[in-house]
């Protein structure tokens, strides 16, 4: 017994064929749309991926360039098919295709569904990426003569202005560095000698941060030294104060904003796998109803159309049987046992 | 004598509706594109309002604003009349809006040729316009308590941030204000009473910039106070230095970027001004083609579309004469009303002297 049967004269079959074919060419927009997200994606963490140690992995938005490329061509080809689906003569052509097609489109919905899987995912190895990243950029920081690390400095400030954070966790992750470097360091100073002797790194370490950490909503100008000793400036108190410079990290900040970016893309993914599933439904109804016309050569001639042909266990054994026959591989009875009794009932 | 005529059979004169129709649609389109660059330089200009003084240079995005709806109707009935023309019942009812239709669509043209001289001739006024209202700015930066004013700090801060700009002219415009605001000046140590007393204001005067002025891409860490102290620092020729604060001020940031934006348009606006003139053009040759036919007995017969009925000069003599005698008729009339009997017998008597009463208008 066939599952989910329509029955289809002309007229229906003709406006099926419409539907789907136009359904297709939303299809192809949707596949542009997401190969342009994950290009979008890639030039994002290229961008910054200086914060992040140069060792992100690319691996989701390289997932997305592909799927995007695949789901255009695929859903071409099935616009076509649609197209020559009304044409009997230019039917015949692509019948013998249309099995395999229509198990690839399934494959398709499926690797879509995984790679919406990844974007959700994708945020926890970023977390860990980002922590480590941006602890390195922090403490070169101060290396503006090294090559190859010379702009780090400028990248930091930047990102700290336009994320609004301060440090990798949080400001006081400047106090634990040396962030000015010694050629602007006065060695014969007193002060400068008793910072370095201070601790055993002979770092030179102060409450203090950079101009970008600064908030501009504070009422008040900058604080950007001396921040713990609240007697270095007039009616302070460190304890209390919120809005000298941003509070949050930026790990937490570059995170968020990563991970708002692919939830979103994850989102639009589901919805391009949805649609993908539409397509593939309809496409299967144009062929069960051409496959079943009840007077083969008369085009106008009524027929029915079906999702599967036999039931749910019933078509899934049939495929476990191809597949015992055509790989010669033996399912152990006990297993196949198994399968027949689960999907008795369905 | 007519103005480069051409002639028209019938399918020709369809195919110029045809085309003008296309025309008109990307017309409305220029239209819309117009507008919508009025509405983008509007926001712009908005967005940096605080630092503005007046709104002098407004007057470009309204105009834009104007003419892009404006035209946006006039194509849109151009392309109605050349639905029309091809239907000859249809279309006498255009012929007295199409004289009206000329005027207008030759006053956006002007219009927008004079938005892009605008453009150009507003730049001295919006550098005034910015120049005082970053002087208020500097001058209230530490006013975070005043009422008003409480975010001018947050403004300047962002401008300067994003412009990379820093002060009016340059960073020194900091030194000649007070940007620390009393309540957090220790008013008993004595170097703040000494920097008081310096100055004739009784004002907090330093050798200071705010954090907004700092300049991301110097290889040092940003000095803000004692720049012109070289001893305050270790290695520091405030001379020489060039990457600590930003170079630029922020009048002429500002200035720069909105003259970009208004440049960037131009191309723009010139070719939506060639289009709408191509309109024009094609219009008139329809109407008069189109007039011609229906004047015409067999209307498949070819029929002369022109741009004027006559050469340029006597179209002008033409026009200067109609509208002296609407100048006279407005003259005349109250007293040819009141002495009309003892009008006649003098016209018996003599034609040359009296003006005779003008025709009624066509």
């Amino acid at each position: 017994m066939a599952l989910l049967t329509v029955k289809f004269d002309l007229k229906k079959r003709v406006k099926l064929a419409q539907t789907v074919w136009f359904m297709y060419w939303f299809a192809v927009m949707a596949g542009v749309l997401v190969f342009s997200m994950g290009l979008f994606f890639k030039i994002e963490l290229r961008k910054r991926s200086e914060l992040m140690d140069n060792s992100e992995s690319h691996l989701v938005p390289n997932l997305l360039i592909l799927m995007g490329l695949l789901v255009c061509a695929v859903n071409a080809l099935g616009g076509k098919i649609c197209y020559d689906s009304l044409d009997p003569s230019k039917f015949s052509r692509w019948k013998s295709l249309l099995g395999a097609f229509l198990s690839g489109c399934v494959a398709l919905n499926g690797l879509l569904l995984f790679t919406a899987l990844l974007c959700f995912l994708t945020r926890i190895p970023l977390q860990f990426t980002l922590a480590e990243g941006l602890r390195n950029a922090v403490r070169f920081y101060k290396d503006t003569d090294t090559p190859g690390r010379c702009y780090m400095k400028r990248t930091v400030d930047l990102m700290q202005m336009e994320f609004r954070c301060c440090g990798s966790r949080d400001f006081r992750d400047w106090f634990e560095i040396q962030w000015v470097s010694n050629r602007y360091l006065d060695f014969s100073a007193k002060e400068v000698k008793d910072r370095i002797g201070s601790n055993v790194d002979s770092q030179y370490l102060m409450d203090g941060v950079p101009f970008s950490c600064c908030n501009p909503s504070s009422p008040r100008p900058c604080i950007q030294f001396h921040m713990t000793n609240n007697s270095a400036h007039y009616s302070y108190d460190h304890y209390t104060e919120e809005l000298n410079v941003w509070r949050r990290g930026c790990s937490e900040a570059l995170l968020s904003y990563y991970g708002g970016m692919m939830n979103t893309i994850g989102a639009l993914v589901i919805l391009v796998t949805l649609l993908e599933v539409g397509v593939t439904i309809g496409l299967q109804y144009i062929q069960s109803s051409l496959a079943s016309l009840a007077n083969p050569e008369d085009p106008e001639s009524e027929s029915e159309g079906w999702l599967l042909e036999k039931s749910v266990s019933e078509t899934f054994t049939d495929i476990t049987a191809k597949m015992n026959v055509s790989s010669s591989f033996e399912i152990p009875a006990l297993t196949r046992v198994m399968f027949k009794g689960i999907f008795q009932d369905v | 004598m007519c103005i480069v005529p051409v002639h028209t059979e019938s399918a020709e004169a369809v195919r110029l509706a045809q085309g003008l129709w296309l025309l008109s649609w990307l017309a409305v389109m220029c239209g819309a594109f117009v507008f919508s660059l009025g509405v983008y330089l509007k926001i712009e200009l908005l967005r940096r309002a605080e630092v503005m003084e007046n709104t002098e240079i407004h007057v470009v995005p309204n105009i834009l604003l104007l003419v892009g709806l404006a035209s946006m109707g006039t194509n849109w009935m151009a392309s109605r009349v050349c639905q029309d023309s091809m239907d000859m019942s249809r279309f006498p009812r255009w012929k007295v809006l199409l004289l009206a239709w000329f005027a207008v669509a030759a006053l956006l043209c002007c219009l927008l040729v004079a938005v892009v001289v605008l453009s150009y001739a507003l730049q001295g006024r919006l550098e005034e316009s910015l120049k005082i209202g970053l002087r208020n700015g500097i001058r209230f930066y530490k006013d975070t308590d005043v009422p008003g004013r409480c975010f001018q700090k947050e403004t300047i801060d962002r401008l300067q941030i994003e412009f990379r700009c820093c002060g009016n002219n340059n960073y020194k415009d900091w030194f000649e204000v007070q940007w620390v605001s009393n309540r957090y000046l220790d008013l008993t140590s004595k170097d703040v009473k000494d920097r008081i007393r310096s100055n004739v204001d009784g004002r907090f005067l330093l050798d200071g910039v705010p954090f907004s002025c700092c300049n991301p891409a110097s290889p040092r860490p940003c000095l803000q106070y004692q720049l012109t102290d070289n001893h305050a620092h270790f290695n520091y020729e405030y001379q020489t230095e060039e990457l600590n604060l930003y170079a630029r001020g922020c009048r002429q940031a500002l200035t720069d970027y909105y003259m970009g934006l208004m440049n960037s348009t131009g191309p723009g606006v010139l070719s939506v001004i060639l289009i709408q003139i191509s309109v024009i053009v094609s219009l008139r040759y329809l109407q008069t083609a189109v007039e011609g036919a229906m004047a015409l007995e067999n209307p498949e017969d070819e029929s002369v579309g022109y741009l004027l009925e006559k050469g340029l000069k006597e179209t002008f003599e033409e026009l200067k004469a109609k509208v002296l005698d609407m100048v006279k008729l407005a003259q005349v009339d109250p007293t040819t009303s009141e002495v009309s009997p003892e009008a006649q017998e003098a016209e018996k008597g003599d034609n040359a002297t009296k003006t005779p009463s003008p025709p009624p208008a066509s």
